[in-house]
């Protein structure tokens, strides 16, 4: 069972360093799936040890609400795009301090 | 494996929420089906209509709800134990509906900007193309913006009522994705907005999963996602102890990115300068008074009991966020990242409140508890915030608003009526006795003294101060400094505006003078359901 925690440890910290560090906001965004991803790897352990299905229920609606957020998170960076032609974080600096 | 149990739902206790989420549909079908003239007006009365008969339910909620379960809370638990009905969600219930009222009322401005709202004709338009200058020439305007806040407000109302981790996560979600779109649809100034869209998802998204993850581990921690279950697991000491602080921790992340507390402000004065000033205007009131609500319910309901390693952790932050937030408001030179910044400030002040006292067991005669506090600073916040960033929108010139601090030069002279309502507004958010915001920080304050937390009490009073300085700073420029070439013009709103900036001074100076009655109706909110 701890396998699977620590697997979903990685993949969370691979995510999160990966938000902070990859400049193309489409990459970042992907990271940020990923660390749900594995949250939803770590629910449905812990479901499987505790015995009880809250956690495998909770994976679905994670998956439904990261849907949603794919969206909304496709049409901004779509439009900053068509805008700028870039979807680098670091070009989008008008605002600051 | 437990056999399925069908939920009951309580249709008269959600009242509120289900109009609110009906309104939103509804205000998707009328998005798709009305011709584009009629919109507008149907959209407004939709969305008017549905709160006012949402905040009906609630004033009857309210007076309906009993005692649950022989405790000293008030309330019910809805929807098979997910939704909790209690004092403080209907509380909040009722101010983020109020709150709402008042920036739908924003929302359908049209006077300022010459006839159109500050929302952009067409978002999928590139600025600067033909597309963008037919839409302009047809006077279009998305009205998809009063449906979006529809789902923002349902998020609000379930954010802080959700009694299990997943609902929360799930009310968390529907209060923000809303809003990140919101951010980007400003009329003018289209690529600030879209940057500040683009940040506030990104960040905003990267916190949901922290927030998720210390779900994941709260759930592995004690097996349920319940906050009554994780109450039992923290009291009954099993579990891995680890899991369970980390699991905080990392909660915690997420929600303090919410409120915009230090370290997680970084979004707030972007988000707060490149969205639209209605939309910035009703998230920044909404989404701090959802947000704390959800706050409370977390720390004292499910880890209450593990007060102990949570408490020290929110003292710090609340000292971070008042003296960061003050201190980087002064350097500000845009009006709207220095209320911004001053309410990264607010949130350690009321950070400060929510870690005091909690059960009214506890309460010596005559002391409030910190629920009550919060509430009523939340209140005082709300309108307070919610009326600056009006009159915000009121000072314009050719291209739009004017929110350079330097340019508000002489606007004692220009129109005395809207310096001193702004004046008004600053001198509250400071604290100044006879306004709401001194009743307010008078009671966090106290709540927080009477739980030992002096050290932090000493820096917020050090905090005010600071901040009460660049309060001053920004009223000394509208009177005192001469005008900058033509000086600032201020634009005659219509009645929506002029009546939102009204009610929100109506209500900062009468919070402030007669406290008592919102004061008692914070205490009439009592506990949550635990």
């Amino acid at each position: 069972m701890t396998e699977y925690i620590v697997l979903s440890a990685i993949l969370f910290t691979i995510g999160c360093v990966g938000v902070l560090t990859r400049r193309n906001a489409i990459v970042v965004f992907m990271c940020v799936e990923l660390m749900l991803n594995a949250c939803n790897l770590a629910f449905v352990a812990f479901a499987r040890q505790h015995g009880n299905l809250d956690g495998q229920i909770t994976a679905f609606f994670v998956m439904v609400v990261a849907a949603a957020e794919v969206v909304i998170g496709l049409a901004i960076i779509m439009t900053i795009f068509r805008t700028r032609r870039s979807a680098s974080v670091d070009d989008a600096s008008l605002l600051k301090y | 494996m437990t056999e399925f149990v069908k939920p009951s739902i309580e249709y008269f206790e959600l009242w509120p929420l289900l109009v609110v989420f009906g309104v939103a549909c509804l205000g998707v079908v009328v998005e798709a089906f009305l011709p584009r003239s009629v919109r507008y007006t149907a959209q407004v009365a939709l969305a008017l209509g549905g709160l006012v008969l949402a905040l009906v339910g609630v004033v009857l909620v309210a007076q309906d709800v009993q005692t649950y379960d022989d405790g000293a809370a008030r309330g019910v638990l809805a929807v098979g134990g997910t939704i909790a009905v209690d004092g403080p969600s209907l509380f909040i219930w009722g101010l983020v509906l109020a709150l709402a009222i008042a920036g739908v009322l924003l929302f359908a401005e049209r006077h300022l900007d010459g006839g159109v709202s500050a929302f952009a004709g067409q978002a999928a338009a590139v600025p600067g193309t033909d597309a963008e200058t037919a839409s302009i020439a047809a006077n279009r305007e998305h009205t998809e913006v009063y449906p979006l806040m529809m789902f923002a407000v349902f998020g609000m109302m379930l954010f802080p009522a959700a009694n299990d981790l997943l609902t929360m996560f799930v009310g968390l979600e529907i209060l923000s994705l809303p809003l990140y779109l919101l951010s980007g649809l400003a009329r003018r100034r289209r690529l600030l907005s879209q940057e500040a869209a683009l940040k506030y998802f990104l960040l905003g998204a990267f916190s949901s999963g922290f927030f998720l993850y210390g779900a994941a581990l709260l759930y592995g921690f004690a097996g349920s996602l319940d906050f009554a279950a994780i109450n039992e697991a923290v009291r009954n000491d099993v579990g891995n102890q680890s899991l369970l602080l980390i699991g905080t921790g990392l909660l915690s992340v997420g929600l303090l990115f919410k409120v915009g507390a230090v370290p997680f402000q970084a979004w707030t004065p972007d988000v707060y300068q490149g969205a639209p000033t209605p939309v910035t205007a009703f998230m920044a009131a909404g989404t701090k008074v959802a947000a704390f609500g959800a706050i409370m319910r977390l720390f004292y309901v499910a880890l209450g009991a593990d007060r102990w390693s949570w408490q020290p952790m929110l003292w710090i932050i609340a000292v971070l966020s008042m003296f960061v937030g003050a201190a980087l408001a002064i350097t500000q030179t845009d009006i709207k990242r220095l209320l911004a910044y001053s309410s990264v400030a607010h949130t350690g002040f009321i950070l400060t409140g929510v870690i005091g006292l909690q059960a009214s067991d506890q309460l010596a005669v005559g002391e409030i508890s910190s629920v009550q506090a919060v509430l009523f600073y939340l209140a005082t916040y709300g309108f307070a915030t919610l009326g600056a960033f009006a009159v915000v929108s009121l000072v314009r010139d050719g291209g739009g608003e004017t929110t350079a601090i330097d340019r508000w030069a002489g606007l004692g002279k220009e129109s005395p009526v809207v310096a001193a309502v702004f004046a008004f507004f600053l001198l509250a958010m400071a604290g100044i006795p006879l306004t709401s915001g001194f009743v307010g920080k008078l009671a966090v304050f106290s709540v927080a003294l009477a739980a030992g937390a002096w050290p932090v009490v000493v820096a917020a009073v050090l905090a005010s101060i600071v901040a009460a300085f660049l309060y001053v700073r920004v009223i000394k420029v509208m009177y005192f400094d001469a005008p900058v070439g033509d000086g600032p013009s201020v634009a005659y709103p219509s009645v929506l505006t002029a009546t939102t900036i009204a009610v929100g001074a109506a209500i900062t100076l009468v919070l402030g003078v007669l406290p008592g009655p919102v004061l008692d109706l914070a205490a009439a909110a009592g506990e949550f359901i635990r």
